[in-house]
């Protein structure tokens, strides 16, 4: 690193990403309290597990090749030009390990400009990316809770965090994507990229899975199945919200000149921007990640007649259908949205329910895809005819533009989820069978459990004198 | 002798590479690592599999079920 400036930069902007990942951490505590307390007793511990080894996996292999992914397709490839080489994001690449700022001799595929820039920012820049992956994954896992069968979600998780959604973000949440350049698409806080595609694959996966047992009524209707544990779902969506700080601030690039930019800003004022490198502050997004979480919060409050559920899952909604634009939103825009956007995304949810009979036992579906998929659909009409990029010859943003890429990031969730989990199904590896979900997934579990608690209850008892 | 190369900190930090051990095995560990993923997940179906077939031979009466049901 060459002169303080530059090393001073690079260091904050290390540290800056380390604590956003460190903060992401709290979103899966909290799916997991969330996920438990939404679940029965007797599905207790394969709940937890399900979503909790969704962690490992997708951070394996998104060190595999979801890393990749995000450097070598944002042109397509095909649509806006080839395959974009990028070989300090290879597996194998020693630029992927602990490294200092220069090249060894013989070190092979390190030049010494990616060594300079890299060196510091790969690690925690993978890490922030492989937060949101876990994330993606992680939606899922909830709303298919008590029948889905822990291998196939985690085989589902792999796909959407360390491939599906990874490759919208190269198309569509990268400083050169072609959708950015084409389409003028806008999706800063990642309403579309992150939630909608999510919310697309979470529905394919309950088509094919069907309801849990009892959920509907003879005659079609749905019953409720209560939560276990209202109090660790909804401390569970309060984690979700706060590591949900970290999501945003690692949705910025923290500090950067203009002259590194090399766009079209002119000057010399350093400046906060967003994954676009379009200026923007962390002020804004505070403002607006507050005001849109609290008019999700009033609106949930009074469309679900109070209920704590629905009133927390709004205000995640109200986030969410606001992160498109919240970069840019005004906050009482942002609050306005987050008002009207889970209002509509709550009612989708009894429809779908009622009329398709899709059980969704956390509203994922509604919460986060059609929330992701309104948020930028909106998005499109709010910002219209604002830059998109700070290069030139990038299309404005548009309403059409963020309508289409509302419908690709929902269909790239939906269509292969769909295609993976029909060839689990049609191997017995996607449902566990009606006598075990009956018994409650953790049966084997449990039994284990109490054997244990009784062997060891009948050996103390027969010491007391 | 090291495994890294390095023997001693007496070096300008701006001339290094990378750090860790065994560098030049790049390739073999990432091989090392797709079979340890995809091994994960073959176990992992074994035991799952092996599991419910358990859980569908017990439990024939169904007392353990409804306790179970009751407790939501």
């Amino acid at each position: 690193m060459e002169g303080n400036l530059n090393a001073l930069t690079t260091i904050f902007t290390e540290f800056y990403y380390w604590v956003t990942i460190v903060m992401m951490f709290l979103i899966h505590v909290g799916f997991c309290m969330y996920e438990v307390g939404v679940s029965r007793r007797r599905n207790h511990l394969k709940t937890l597990m399900k979503n909790a080894m969704a962690i490992p996996l997708v951070t394996i292999t998104f060190y595999f090749f979801g890393w990749w992914i995000y450097f070598g397709f944002p042109n397509g490839p095909g649509i806006a030009g080839g395959l974009v080489t990028a070989p300090f994001a290879e597996p194998w690449n020693p630029l992927m390990g602990t490294h200092l700022s220069g090249v060894n001799p013989g070190e092979t595929g390190v030049t010494p400009t990616d060594a300079a820039l890299w060196h510091r920012l790969n690690g925690v820049f993978w890490g922030a990316f492989l937060l949101f992956s876990i994330t993606t994954a992680s939606i899922i896992s909830g709303s298919i809770i008590e029948r889905a069968r822990s291998g196939a979600f985690w085989i589902v998780a792999v796909l959407i965090g360390s491939v599906l959604w990874i490759l919208d973000a190269s198309w569509g949440w990268h400083p050169q994507g072609w959708m950015v350049k084409l389409w003028g698409y806008h999706d800063a806080y990642a309403s579309g990229v992150v939630h909608a595609i999510a919310g697309g694959a979470a529905l394919a996966f309950l088509i094919v899975l069907g309801p849990r047992i009892g959920k509907f009524r003879p005659d079609g209707t749905a019953r409720d199945i209560p939560p276990h544990n209202v109090w660790l779902v909804t401390i569970g969506l309060f984690l979700i919200f706060t590591g949900f700080w970290g999501f945003y601030a690692a949705c910025n690039i923290p500090l950067i000149s203009p002259a590194t930019i090399a766009g079209q800003i002119t000057g010399e004022t350093w400046t906060a921007t967003n994954i676009y490198l379009a200026p923007t502050t962390l002020s804004a997004i505070t403002f607006n990640f507050l005001m849109s979480l609290s008019g999700g919060m009033l609106a949930g409050y009074i469309v679900s007649k109070g209920d704590p559920f629905w009133t927390f899952s709004m205000g995640l909604c109200g986030i969410i259908s606001a992160s498109a634009g919240n970069d840019l939103y005004h906050p009482i825009q942002a609050m306005l949205i987050g008002a009207i956007v889970p209002s509509i995304c709550y009612k989708l949810h009894y429809f779908v329910e009622r009329r398709f009979k899709i059980d969704d036992a956390v509203g994922a579906v509604a919460v986060h895809g059609y929330g992701g998929f309104l948020g930028v659909v909106v998005a499109g009409f709010m910002l219209w005819g604002q830059p998109s990029s700070p290069y030139e010859g990038f299309a404005h943003i548009n309403p059409l533009g963020n309508f289409a890429g509302a419908v690709l990031m929902f269909v790239l969730g939906f269509v292969p989820t769909f295609v993976v989990c029909k060839i689990l199904n049609s191997m017995n590896l996607l449902r566990v069978p009606k006598k075990v979900e009956l018994e409650g997934v953790d049966f084997a579990l449990n039994h284990a459990f109490e054997a244990s608690v009784h062997e060891l209850g009948t050996a103390e008892k027969a010491m007391i004198k | 002798m090291s495994t890294n190369g390095m023997e001693s900190w007496a070096v300008d930090l701006k001339d290094i590479g990378a750090i860790y051990p065994f560098q030049g095995s790049e390739v073999v560990m990432v091989i090392v690592g797709l079979v340890f993923w995809i091994g994960w997940h073959v176990l992992q179906t074994r035991q799952e599999n092996a599991e419910i077939e358990a859980d569908l031979a017990a439990d024939r009466s169904g007392e353990e079920t409804r306790a179970a049901i009751d407790r939501h």
